[in-house]
Protein backbone atom coordinates (compact mmCIF):
# COMPACT_ATOMS: atom_id res chain seq x y z
CA UNK A 1 0.00 0.00 0.00
CA UNK A 2 1.36 3.41 -0.96
CA UNK A 3 1.61 6.25 1.51
CA UNK A 4 0.24 9.09 -0.60
CA UNK A 5 1.28 12.73 -0.22
CA UNK A 6 -0.77 15.33 -2.12
CA UNK A 7 1.02 18.58 -2.99
CA UNK A 8 -2.04 20.83 -2.59
CA UNK A 9 -1.83 24.14 -4.45
CA UNK A 10 -3.86 27.11 -3.34
CA UNK A 11 -5.06 30.34 -4.91
CA UNK A 12 -6.09 33.25 -2.67
CA UNK A 13 -5.85 30.87 0.29
CA UNK A 14 -8.33 28.38 -1.13
CA UNK A 15 -7.58 24.94 -2.52
CA UNK A 16 -7.35 24.96 -6.30
CA UNK A 17 -9.72 22.67 -8.15
CA UNK A 18 -6.67 20.63 -9.24
CA UNK A 19 -5.83 20.05 -5.55
CA UNK A 20 -9.41 18.96 -4.83
CA UNK A 21 -9.15 16.46 -7.70
CA UNK A 22 -5.94 14.97 -6.28
CA UNK A 23 -7.34 14.84 -2.73
CA UNK A 24 -10.45 13.06 -4.03
CA UNK A 25 -8.26 10.50 -5.82
CA UNK A 26 -6.04 9.97 -2.77
CA UNK A 27 -9.06 9.50 -0.52
CA UNK A 28 -10.59 6.97 -2.90
CA UNK A 29 -7.44 4.83 -2.59
CA UNK A 30 -8.71 3.96 0.89
CA UNK A 31 -5.68 4.38 3.14
CA UNK A 32 -4.82 7.33 5.41
CA UNK A 33 -2.95 9.89 3.33
CA UNK A 34 -1.06 13.13 3.80
CA UNK A 35 -1.15 16.55 2.16
CA UNK A 36 1.37 19.37 2.05
CA UNK A 37 0.36 23.00 1.77
CA UNK A 38 2.51 26.13 1.65
CA UNK A 39 2.35 29.81 2.57
CA UNK A 40 1.35 31.83 5.64
CA UNK A 41 -2.25 30.69 5.17
CA UNK A 42 -1.24 27.01 5.45
CA UNK A 43 -2.21 26.53 9.11
CA UNK A 44 -5.70 27.80 8.32
CA UNK A 45 -6.16 25.07 5.72
CA UNK A 46 -5.41 22.10 7.98
CA UNK A 47 -9.05 21.58 9.03
CA UNK A 48 -10.23 21.99 5.42
CA UNK A 49 -7.75 19.38 4.24
CA UNK A 50 -9.07 17.07 6.95
CA UNK A 51 -12.54 17.45 5.45
CA UNK A 52 -11.04 16.37 2.12
CA UNK A 53 -9.78 13.27 3.90
CA UNK A 54 -6.12 14.06 4.70
CA UNK A 55 -5.05 12.43 7.96
CA UNK A 56 -1.77 14.36 8.09
CA UNK A 57 -1.19 17.90 6.86
CA UNK A 58 2.38 19.08 6.44
CA UNK A 59 2.68 22.85 6.45
CA UNK A 60 5.42 25.02 4.97
CA UNK A 61 4.01 28.10 6.63
CA UNK A 62 6.95 30.53 6.67
CA UNK A 63 6.39 33.76 4.74
CA UNK A 64 9.22 32.70 2.41
CA UNK A 65 6.74 30.14 1.07
CA UNK A 66 4.15 32.76 0.08
CA UNK A 67 5.64 33.09 -3.40
CA UNK A 68 7.03 30.23 -5.43
CA UNK A 69 10.82 29.87 -5.49
CA UNK A 70 12.13 26.73 -7.18
CA UNK A 71 15.13 26.16 -4.93
CA UNK A 72 13.28 26.83 -1.68
CA UNK A 73 10.23 24.75 -2.62
CA UNK A 74 12.43 21.88 -3.86
CA UNK A 75 14.20 21.81 -0.49
CA UNK A 76 10.88 22.11 1.36
CA UNK A 77 9.08 19.37 -0.58
CA UNK A 78 12.06 16.99 -0.45
CA UNK A 79 12.14 17.49 3.33
CA UNK A 80 8.41 16.81 3.70
CA UNK A 81 8.67 13.67 1.54
CA UNK A 82 11.54 12.36 3.66
CA UNK A 83 9.92 13.15 7.02
CA UNK A 84 6.43 11.96 6.07
CA UNK A 85 7.70 8.67 4.66
CA UNK A 86 5.56 9.25 1.56
CA UNK A 87 6.02 6.67 -1.20
CA UNK A 88 3.74 8.30 -3.80
CA UNK A 89 3.58 12.07 -4.33
CA UNK A 90 0.76 13.57 -6.40
CA UNK A 91 0.78 17.08 -7.85
CA UNK A 92 -0.85 19.14 -10.59
CA UNK A 93 0.91 19.69 -13.90
CA UNK A 94 0.73 23.45 -13.27
CA UNK A 95 3.37 26.18 -13.55
CA UNK A 96 4.57 25.27 -10.06
CA UNK A 97 4.18 21.49 -10.35
CA UNK A 98 5.98 21.23 -13.66
CA UNK A 99 8.86 23.34 -12.36
CA UNK A 100 9.12 21.71 -8.94
CA UNK A 101 8.46 17.98 -9.33
CA UNK A 102 11.28 17.23 -11.83
CA UNK A 103 13.78 19.04 -9.59
CA UNK A 104 12.68 17.06 -6.53
CA UNK A 105 12.54 13.79 -8.50
CA UNK A 106 16.16 14.31 -9.60
CA UNK A 107 17.20 14.99 -5.99
CA UNK A 108 15.54 11.82 -4.69
CA UNK A 109 16.11 9.66 -7.79
CA UNK A 110 12.34 9.30 -7.77
CA UNK A 111 10.32 8.03 -10.70
CA UNK A 112 8.27 10.81 -12.27
CA UNK A 113 5.39 10.45 -14.71
CA UNK A 114 4.43 13.90 -15.90
CA UNK A 115 1.48 15.48 -17.70
CA UNK A 116 -0.94 12.63 -16.99
CA UNK A 117 -4.62 12.51 -17.88
CA UNK A 118 -5.51 9.22 -16.16
CA UNK A 119 -4.62 7.76 -12.76
CA UNK A 120 -5.05 4.31 -11.27
CA UNK A 121 -4.32 3.89 -7.55
CA UNK A 122 -5.89 0.44 -7.11
CA UNK A 123 -3.17 -2.21 -7.00
CA UNK A 124 -0.01 -1.27 -8.88
CA UNK A 125 0.02 2.49 -9.44
CA UNK A 126 -0.24 3.46 -13.11
CA UNK A 127 -0.86 6.69 -14.96
CA UNK A 128 -1.95 7.41 -18.51
CA UNK A 129 -0.48 10.25 -20.49
CA UNK A 130 -0.85 11.65 -23.99
CA UNK A 131 2.14 11.53 -26.33
CA UNK A 132 2.56 13.80 -29.35
CA UNK A 133 -0.13 16.01 -27.77
CA UNK A 134 -2.75 13.28 -27.80
CA UNK A 135 -1.98 11.51 -31.08
CA UNK A 136 -1.13 8.48 -28.89
CA UNK A 137 -1.48 7.49 -25.25
CA UNK A 138 0.94 5.64 -22.99
CA UNK A 139 0.06 3.85 -19.78
CA UNK A 140 3.08 3.97 -17.52
CA UNK A 141 4.03 2.29 -14.28
CA UNK A 142 7.02 2.45 -11.98
CA UNK A 143 10.07 0.21 -11.68
CA UNK A 144 12.90 -0.12 -9.20
CA UNK A 145 12.55 1.08 -5.63
CA UNK A 146 12.11 4.56 -4.24
CA UNK A 147 9.62 7.40 -4.26
CA UNK A 148 7.05 7.63 -7.06
CA UNK A 149 5.81 10.98 -8.32
CA UNK A 150 2.92 11.81 -10.65
CA UNK A 151 1.87 15.14 -12.16
CA UNK A 152 -1.78 15.19 -13.23
CA UNK A 153 -3.19 17.70 -15.66
CA UNK A 154 -6.00 19.77 -14.12
CA UNK A 155 -9.64 18.97 -15.04
CA UNK A 156 -9.00 15.27 -15.65
CA UNK A 157 -10.19 13.72 -12.39
CA UNK A 158 -13.56 14.05 -10.66
CA UNK A 159 -13.93 16.27 -7.59
CA UNK A 160 -15.72 14.65 -4.65
CA UNK A 161 -17.21 16.20 -1.53
CA UNK A 162 -15.27 17.71 1.38
CA UNK A 163 -17.26 15.57 3.79
CA UNK A 164 -14.66 13.36 5.46
CA UNK A 165 -14.85 13.27 9.22
CA UNK A 166 -11.08 13.39 9.67
CA UNK A 167 -9.27 15.57 12.18
CA UNK A 168 -6.03 16.16 10.39
CA UNK A 169 -2.82 16.12 12.35
CA UNK A 170 -0.83 19.27 11.54
CA UNK A 171 2.93 18.89 11.14
CA UNK A 172 4.83 22.15 10.71
CA UNK A 173 8.10 22.26 8.77
CA UNK A 174 10.58 25.09 9.11
CA UNK A 175 12.45 26.81 6.29
CA UNK A 176 15.17 24.44 5.11
CA UNK A 177 18.72 25.77 5.25
CA UNK A 178 19.64 26.42 1.62
CA UNK A 179 22.06 28.78 -0.06
CA UNK A 180 19.48 30.45 -2.26
CA UNK A 181 20.75 31.60 -5.62
CA UNK A 182 17.23 32.32 -6.87
CA UNK A 183 15.37 35.50 -6.00
CA UNK A 184 11.82 36.17 -7.16
CA UNK A 185 11.91 39.95 -7.46
CA UNK A 186 8.40 40.64 -8.58
CA UNK A 187 5.17 38.99 -9.65
CA UNK A 188 3.37 40.78 -12.46
CA UNK A 189 -0.33 39.98 -12.47
CA UNK A 190 -2.03 38.95 -15.70
CA UNK A 191 -4.50 41.31 -17.33
CA UNK A 192 -7.35 38.91 -16.66
CA UNK A 193 -8.66 37.10 -13.62
CA UNK A 194 -9.92 34.33 -15.93
CA UNK A 195 -8.73 30.77 -15.44
CA UNK A 196 -5.70 29.76 -17.46
CA UNK A 197 -6.43 27.76 -20.63
CA UNK A 198 -4.90 24.67 -19.01
CA UNK A 199 -7.35 24.93 -16.09
CA UNK A 200 -10.43 26.22 -17.90
CA UNK A 201 -13.63 24.20 -18.00
CA UNK A 202 -14.88 25.96 -21.14
CA UNK A 203 -12.72 27.41 -23.93
CA UNK A 204 -13.76 29.56 -26.89
CA UNK A 205 -10.99 29.63 -29.50
CA UNK A 206 -10.57 31.67 -32.63
CA UNK A 207 -8.52 31.26 -35.81
CA UNK A 208 -7.78 32.94 -39.09
CA UNK A 209 -11.40 32.57 -40.15
CA UNK A 210 -12.15 35.54 -37.88
CA UNK A 211 -10.54 37.66 -40.61
CA UNK A 212 -9.06 40.30 -38.28
CA UNK A 213 -7.86 40.74 -34.71
CA UNK A 214 -10.74 43.05 -33.77
CA UNK A 215 -13.24 40.23 -34.28
CA UNK A 216 -11.89 38.45 -31.19
CA UNK A 217 -14.24 40.83 -29.34
CA UNK A 218 -17.16 38.66 -30.46
CA UNK A 219 -15.46 35.62 -28.90
CA UNK A 220 -14.79 37.54 -25.70
CA UNK A 221 -18.48 38.39 -25.43
CA UNK A 222 -19.40 34.72 -25.93
CA UNK A 223 -16.75 33.67 -23.40
CA UNK A 224 -18.10 36.19 -20.89
CA UNK A 225 -21.56 34.64 -21.02
CA UNK A 226 -20.16 31.11 -20.69
CA UNK A 227 -17.52 31.91 -18.04
CA UNK A 228 -15.01 30.61 -20.59
CA UNK A 229 -11.37 31.41 -21.34
CA UNK A 230 -10.44 32.59 -24.85
CA UNK A 231 -7.85 30.66 -26.85
CA UNK A 232 -6.41 30.97 -30.35
CA UNK A 233 -4.79 29.03 -33.17
CA UNK A 234 -1.09 29.29 -34.02
CA UNK A 235 -1.87 31.19 -37.24
CA UNK A 236 -3.38 34.17 -35.43
CA UNK A 237 -0.75 34.15 -32.68
CA UNK A 238 2.00 34.20 -35.31
CA UNK A 239 0.12 37.00 -37.09
CA UNK A 240 0.32 39.00 -33.85
CA UNK A 241 -3.46 39.26 -33.31
CA UNK A 242 -3.28 37.86 -29.77
CA UNK A 243 -0.46 37.05 -27.30
CA UNK A 244 1.20 33.63 -27.46
CA UNK A 245 -0.06 32.55 -24.02
CA UNK A 246 -3.44 32.15 -25.74
CA UNK A 247 -2.16 29.59 -28.25
CA UNK A 248 -3.77 26.15 -28.15
CA UNK A 249 -1.93 23.33 -29.91
CA UNK A 250 1.10 21.11 -29.87
CA UNK A 251 3.39 24.15 -29.83
CA UNK A 252 1.14 26.06 -27.45
CA UNK A 253 -1.04 24.87 -24.60
CA UNK A 254 -2.52 21.40 -24.59
CA UNK A 255 -6.02 21.70 -23.21
CA UNK A 256 -8.83 19.35 -22.25
CA UNK A 257 -11.86 21.37 -21.16
CA UNK A 258 -15.39 20.02 -20.86
CA UNK A 259 -16.47 22.22 -23.77
CA UNK A 260 -14.25 23.58 -26.56
CA UNK A 261 -15.79 25.93 -29.13
CA UNK A 262 -13.56 26.45 -32.19
CA UNK A 263 -14.50 29.40 -34.37
CA UNK A 264 -12.85 29.99 -37.74
CA UNK A 265 -10.21 27.33 -37.03
CA UNK A 266 -9.69 24.95 -39.94
CA UNK A 267 -7.92 22.36 -37.77
CA UNK A 268 -4.24 21.87 -38.57
CA UNK A 269 -2.94 18.61 -37.09
CA UNK A 270 -0.89 20.48 -34.51
CA UNK A 271 -3.98 22.38 -33.32
CA UNK A 272 -6.15 19.25 -33.21
CA UNK A 273 -3.45 17.54 -31.19
CA UNK A 274 -3.67 20.27 -28.57
CA UNK A 275 -7.43 20.18 -28.01
CA UNK A 276 -8.79 16.80 -29.10
CA UNK A 277 -8.89 15.63 -25.45
CA UNK A 278 -11.80 18.05 -24.89
CA UNK A 279 -15.00 16.30 -23.83
CA UNK A 280 -17.30 18.11 -26.25
CA UNK A 281 -16.06 20.03 -29.28
CA UNK A 282 -18.14 22.53 -31.23
CA UNK A 283 -16.78 23.75 -34.57
CA UNK A 284 -17.99 26.83 -36.42
CA UNK A 285 -16.50 27.26 -39.90
CA UNK A 286 -17.58 28.45 -43.33
CA UNK A 287 -15.86 25.48 -44.98
CA UNK A 288 -17.83 22.25 -44.50
CA UNK A 289 -14.71 20.27 -45.52
CA UNK A 290 -12.47 21.78 -42.80
CA UNK A 291 -10.61 19.05 -40.84
CA UNK A 292 -11.88 20.49 -37.54
CA UNK A 293 -15.27 18.89 -38.24
CA UNK A 294 -13.69 15.42 -38.07
CA UNK A 295 -12.89 16.02 -34.41
CA UNK A 296 -16.06 17.92 -33.56
CA UNK A 297 -19.08 16.65 -31.66
CA UNK A 298 -21.33 19.36 -33.11
CA UNK A 299 -20.65 21.30 -36.29
CA UNK A 300 -22.05 24.55 -37.62
CA UNK A 301 -21.27 25.62 -41.17
CA UNK A 302 -21.71 29.36 -41.15
CA UNK A 303 -20.21 32.79 -40.85
CA UNK A 304 -18.80 33.67 -37.44
CA UNK A 305 -20.20 37.20 -37.73
CA UNK A 306 -23.77 35.92 -37.53
CA UNK A 307 -23.29 32.60 -35.70
CA UNK A 308 -21.24 33.88 -32.74
CA UNK A 309 -23.64 36.69 -31.72
CA UNK A 310 -26.55 34.22 -32.07
CA UNK A 311 -24.73 31.77 -29.77
CA UNK A 312 -23.98 34.51 -27.26
CA UNK A 313 -27.66 35.44 -27.21
CA UNK A 314 -28.91 31.85 -26.81
CA UNK A 315 -26.39 30.99 -24.07
CA UNK A 316 -27.37 34.18 -22.26
CA UNK A 317 -31.06 33.14 -22.34
CA UNK A 318 -30.17 29.68 -21.10
CA UNK A 319 -27.69 30.56 -18.38
CA UNK A 320 -28.67 33.95 -17.01
CA UNK B 1 31.13 32.43 -21.05
CA UNK B 2 30.51 28.78 -21.85
CA UNK B 3 26.94 28.19 -23.01
CA UNK B 4 25.34 24.79 -23.61
CA UNK B 5 22.05 24.34 -25.46
CA UNK B 6 20.25 21.01 -25.02
CA UNK B 7 18.38 19.87 -28.11
CA UNK B 8 15.86 17.14 -28.75
CA UNK B 9 14.85 15.72 -32.08
CA UNK B 10 11.07 15.21 -32.31
CA UNK B 11 8.57 14.18 -34.98
CA UNK B 12 7.30 17.18 -36.97
CA UNK B 13 3.95 18.47 -35.67
CA UNK B 14 2.23 17.45 -38.91
CA UNK B 15 3.28 13.84 -38.35
CA UNK B 16 0.53 11.22 -38.19
CA UNK B 17 1.31 8.69 -35.45
CA UNK B 18 0.83 4.98 -36.16
CA UNK B 19 1.22 1.96 -33.95
CA UNK B 20 2.98 -1.24 -34.94
CA UNK B 21 1.81 -3.79 -32.40
CA UNK B 22 2.16 -2.07 -29.03
CA UNK B 23 4.98 0.23 -30.16
CA UNK B 24 4.83 3.56 -31.91
CA UNK B 25 5.85 3.10 -35.53
CA UNK B 26 8.36 5.87 -36.25
CA UNK B 27 9.12 4.80 -39.81
CA UNK B 28 8.48 7.58 -42.31
CA UNK B 29 8.47 10.24 -39.59
CA UNK B 30 9.95 13.61 -40.51
CA UNK B 31 12.30 14.58 -37.66
CA UNK B 32 12.82 18.20 -36.66
CA UNK B 33 14.39 20.19 -33.85
CA UNK B 34 11.91 20.52 -30.97
CA UNK B 35 10.32 23.94 -31.71
CA UNK B 36 11.04 25.34 -28.21
CA UNK B 37 14.71 24.40 -28.57
CA UNK B 38 14.95 26.81 -31.51
CA UNK B 39 14.29 29.68 -29.09
CA UNK B 40 17.02 28.31 -26.82
CA UNK B 41 19.57 28.18 -29.67
CA UNK B 42 18.65 31.68 -30.86
CA UNK B 43 18.99 33.12 -27.36
CA UNK B 44 22.40 31.47 -26.90
CA UNK B 45 23.61 32.95 -30.19
CA UNK B 46 22.33 36.41 -29.23
CA UNK B 47 24.12 36.23 -25.88
CA UNK B 48 27.33 35.11 -27.62
CA UNK B 49 27.13 38.10 -29.97
CA UNK B 50 27.13 40.45 -26.97
CA UNK B 51 29.67 38.56 -24.87
CA UNK B 52 33.31 38.53 -26.07
CA UNK B 53 34.84 35.08 -25.81
CA UNK B 54 31.53 33.27 -25.31
CA UNK B 55 31.04 29.85 -26.94
CA UNK B 56 27.88 27.91 -27.75
CA UNK B 57 27.86 24.12 -27.67
CA UNK B 58 24.77 22.17 -28.70
CA UNK B 59 24.22 18.77 -27.11
CA UNK B 60 21.65 16.04 -27.65
CA UNK B 61 20.93 12.49 -26.60
CA UNK B 62 19.46 10.13 -29.16
CA UNK B 63 20.25 7.45 -31.71
CA UNK B 64 23.26 8.41 -33.81
CA UNK B 65 21.51 7.31 -37.01
CA UNK B 66 19.22 10.34 -36.90
CA UNK B 67 19.97 12.56 -33.87
CA UNK B 68 23.22 13.98 -35.32
CA UNK B 69 20.96 15.85 -37.75
CA UNK B 70 19.50 18.05 -34.98
CA UNK B 71 23.04 19.03 -33.95
CA UNK B 72 23.85 19.89 -37.58
CA UNK B 73 20.82 22.17 -37.59
CA UNK B 74 22.05 23.88 -34.40
CA UNK B 75 25.54 24.22 -35.88
CA UNK B 76 24.07 25.62 -39.11
CA UNK B 77 22.20 28.24 -37.08
CA UNK B 78 25.58 29.24 -35.68
CA UNK B 79 26.56 27.10 -32.67
CA UNK B 80 30.30 26.39 -32.36
CA UNK B 81 30.40 22.70 -31.52
CA UNK B 82 28.09 19.72 -31.20
CA UNK B 83 28.07 16.79 -28.79
CA UNK B 84 26.03 13.66 -29.46
CA UNK B 85 25.32 11.21 -26.68
CA UNK B 86 24.53 8.14 -28.74
CA UNK B 87 21.59 6.29 -27.16
CA UNK B 88 20.05 3.65 -29.42
CA UNK B 89 16.89 3.37 -27.27
CA UNK B 90 14.68 6.05 -25.69
CA UNK B 91 15.65 7.02 -22.13
CA UNK B 92 13.44 8.48 -19.42
CA UNK B 93 14.01 12.14 -18.43
CA UNK B 94 15.92 11.27 -15.24
CA UNK B 95 18.43 9.15 -17.18
CA UNK B 96 18.69 11.73 -19.97
CA UNK B 97 19.32 14.54 -17.46
CA UNK B 98 21.93 12.50 -15.58
CA UNK B 99 23.78 11.71 -18.81
CA UNK B 100 23.69 15.34 -19.95
CA UNK B 101 24.93 16.49 -16.52
CA UNK B 102 27.83 14.07 -16.64
CA UNK B 103 28.94 15.05 -20.14
CA UNK B 104 28.57 18.80 -19.51
CA UNK B 105 30.69 18.41 -16.35
CA UNK B 106 33.30 16.43 -18.34
CA UNK B 107 33.39 19.24 -20.89
CA UNK B 108 34.38 21.69 -18.17
CA UNK B 109 30.91 22.71 -17.03
CA UNK B 110 28.64 25.49 -18.23
CA UNK B 111 28.09 29.06 -17.13
CA UNK B 112 24.65 29.01 -18.77
CA UNK B 113 22.49 26.14 -20.03
CA UNK B 114 19.49 26.76 -22.27
CA UNK B 115 16.74 24.26 -23.12
CA UNK B 116 13.26 24.44 -24.62
CA UNK B 117 10.51 24.66 -22.00
CA UNK B 118 9.30 21.22 -23.03
CA UNK B 119 9.61 18.75 -25.88
CA UNK B 120 6.45 18.40 -27.91
CA UNK B 121 6.67 14.59 -28.06
CA UNK B 122 6.22 13.66 -24.39
CA UNK B 123 5.32 17.15 -23.09
CA UNK B 124 7.14 16.25 -19.87
CA UNK B 125 9.10 19.49 -19.28
CA UNK B 126 11.32 17.45 -16.97
CA UNK B 127 14.86 17.26 -18.34
CA UNK B 128 15.64 20.97 -17.76
CA UNK B 129 14.93 21.18 -14.01
CA UNK B 130 16.37 17.66 -13.52
CA UNK B 131 19.61 18.63 -15.27
CA UNK B 132 19.92 21.77 -13.13
CA UNK B 133 19.41 19.68 -10.00
CA UNK B 134 22.01 17.10 -11.09
CA UNK B 135 24.51 19.92 -11.69
CA UNK B 136 23.44 21.63 -8.43
CA UNK B 137 22.72 24.91 -10.20
CA UNK B 138 19.52 27.02 -10.04
CA UNK B 139 17.04 27.07 -12.89
CA UNK B 140 14.14 29.12 -14.18
CA UNK B 141 11.58 27.64 -16.57
CA UNK B 142 9.15 28.94 -19.22
CA UNK B 143 11.13 32.12 -19.87
CA UNK B 144 9.90 34.72 -22.37
CA UNK B 145 12.43 37.46 -21.64
CA UNK B 146 16.03 37.15 -20.51
CA UNK B 147 18.97 39.40 -19.74
CA UNK B 148 22.32 37.89 -18.85
CA UNK B 149 25.19 39.70 -17.16
CA UNK B 150 28.56 38.49 -15.93
CA UNK B 151 27.43 37.00 -12.61
CA UNK B 152 23.66 36.81 -12.84
CA UNK B 153 20.61 36.74 -15.06
CA UNK B 154 17.14 38.20 -14.83
CA UNK B 155 14.34 36.20 -16.43
CA UNK B 156 10.64 36.71 -16.98
CA UNK B 157 8.93 33.40 -16.26
CA UNK B 158 5.40 32.98 -17.60
CA UNK B 159 2.88 31.42 -15.23
CA UNK B 160 -0.88 30.83 -15.36
CA UNK B 161 -3.36 33.44 -16.52
CA UNK B 162 -0.84 35.63 -18.33
CA UNK B 163 0.96 36.46 -15.05
CA UNK B 164 4.75 36.64 -14.84
CA UNK B 165 7.45 36.15 -12.23
CA UNK B 166 10.57 38.29 -12.54
CA UNK B 167 13.34 36.01 -11.28
CA UNK B 168 16.98 36.81 -10.62
CA UNK B 169 19.47 33.91 -10.61
CA UNK B 170 23.14 33.71 -9.80
CA UNK B 171 25.18 32.04 -12.57
CA UNK B 172 25.84 29.27 -13.43
CA UNK B 173 22.18 28.58 -14.12
CA UNK B 174 19.74 26.83 -16.46
CA UNK B 175 16.96 28.58 -18.38
CA UNK B 176 14.12 26.91 -20.30
CA UNK B 177 12.84 28.96 -23.22
CA UNK B 178 9.22 29.68 -24.14
CA UNK B 179 7.77 30.93 -27.39
CA UNK B 180 8.06 34.73 -27.47
CA UNK B 181 11.65 34.84 -26.18
CA UNK B 182 12.97 35.74 -29.65
CA UNK B 183 12.53 35.00 -33.35
CA UNK B 184 14.76 32.01 -34.16
CA UNK B 185 16.95 32.51 -37.22
CA UNK B 186 16.88 30.08 -40.12
CA UNK B 187 19.99 28.14 -40.96
CA UNK B 188 21.46 29.99 -43.96
CA UNK B 189 23.11 28.16 -46.85
CA UNK B 190 26.60 29.39 -45.85
CA UNK B 191 25.71 28.37 -42.29
CA UNK B 192 24.84 24.87 -43.47
CA UNK B 193 28.14 24.64 -45.41
CA UNK B 194 30.16 25.86 -42.41
CA UNK B 195 28.35 23.44 -40.09
CA UNK B 196 29.79 20.51 -42.04
CA UNK B 197 33.29 21.50 -40.94
CA UNK B 198 32.44 22.06 -37.26
CA UNK B 199 33.41 19.60 -34.55
CA UNK B 200 30.74 17.02 -33.69
CA UNK B 201 31.83 14.83 -30.79
CA UNK B 202 30.27 11.46 -30.11
CA UNK B 203 29.96 9.80 -26.74
CA UNK B 204 28.25 6.43 -26.29
CA UNK B 205 25.58 6.46 -23.56
CA UNK B 206 26.83 3.12 -22.26
CA UNK B 207 30.33 4.55 -21.78
CA UNK B 208 28.92 6.77 -19.00
CA UNK B 209 28.97 5.24 -15.53
CA UNK B 210 26.83 5.76 -12.47
CA UNK B 211 23.64 6.70 -14.33
CA UNK B 212 20.42 5.97 -12.43
CA UNK B 213 18.35 3.03 -13.60
CA UNK B 214 14.94 3.69 -15.13
CA UNK B 215 12.26 4.35 -12.53
CA UNK B 216 9.31 4.27 -14.92
CA UNK B 217 8.19 1.90 -17.63
CA UNK B 218 5.69 1.93 -20.44
CA UNK B 219 3.02 -0.71 -19.97
CA UNK B 220 0.77 0.01 -22.92
CA UNK B 221 0.60 2.27 -25.99
CA UNK B 222 -2.68 3.12 -27.68
CA UNK B 223 -4.08 5.47 -30.27
CA UNK B 224 -6.87 7.81 -29.15
CA UNK B 225 -10.38 6.33 -29.42
CA UNK B 226 -12.24 7.09 -32.64
CA UNK B 227 -14.63 10.01 -32.35
CA UNK B 228 -18.24 9.37 -33.36
CA UNK B 229 -19.21 11.29 -36.49
CA UNK B 230 -19.94 14.98 -36.09
CA UNK B 231 -23.54 16.06 -35.79
CA UNK B 232 -24.08 18.98 -38.20
CA UNK B 233 -26.60 21.62 -37.22
CA UNK B 234 -28.55 23.20 -40.06
CA UNK B 235 -30.82 26.17 -40.53
CA UNK B 236 -30.11 29.85 -40.05
CA UNK B 237 -27.76 31.14 -37.37
CA UNK B 238 -30.52 31.54 -34.81
CA UNK B 239 -31.82 27.99 -35.41
CA UNK B 240 -28.30 26.59 -35.20
CA UNK B 241 -27.65 28.46 -31.95
CA UNK B 242 -30.91 27.26 -30.40
CA UNK B 243 -30.21 23.68 -31.42
CA UNK B 244 -26.69 23.82 -30.06
CA UNK B 245 -27.59 25.20 -26.64
CA UNK B 246 -30.31 22.55 -26.30
CA UNK B 247 -27.94 19.73 -27.31
CA UNK B 248 -25.18 20.94 -24.97
CA UNK B 249 -27.64 21.05 -22.10
CA UNK B 250 -29.77 17.95 -22.74
CA UNK B 251 -27.58 15.56 -24.76
CA UNK B 252 -23.96 16.38 -23.92
CA UNK B 253 -24.93 17.67 -20.45
CA UNK B 254 -22.03 20.10 -20.23
CA UNK B 255 -23.94 23.26 -19.31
Amino acid sequence: MEKILVFAETHNNELKRSAQELLTAARSAGAPFAAVVSGTGAAGLVATLGKWGAAEVHTLAAKEFDAYNSELFAAGLADVIAKSGATLVLGAASSVGRDLFPRVAARLNAGLISDCTGLNLAGEVTARKPLYAGKAFATQGFSGSGVKMILMRPNQLPVGQADANVTAQAIAHSVPATDLRTLVKEIVKGTTEKLDLTEANIIVSGGRGLKEAGNFKLLEQLAEVLGATVGASRAVVDAGWVPHDMQVGQTGKTVAPTLYIAVGISGAIQHLAGMSGSKVIVAVNTDAAAPIFQKATYGIVGDFATVVPALTEEFRKLLH
Amino acid sequence: MKIFVCLKQVPDTETKIKLAGDQIDLSGVKWVMNPYDEYAVEEALKIREKTPGATVQVITLGPKSRAAEVLRTGLAMGADEGILIDAPNPTEPLVTASALAQVIAQEGGAQLILTGRLAIDDNAASVGPMLAEKLKIPHVSVVARLSVEAEQLVAEREIEGGAKEIVQLRLPALVSANKGLNMPRYASLPGIMKAKKKVLKEIALDSLTGLPSSRTQIIKMELPPEKPAVQMLTGDAQNQAQMLTKLLRDEAKVL
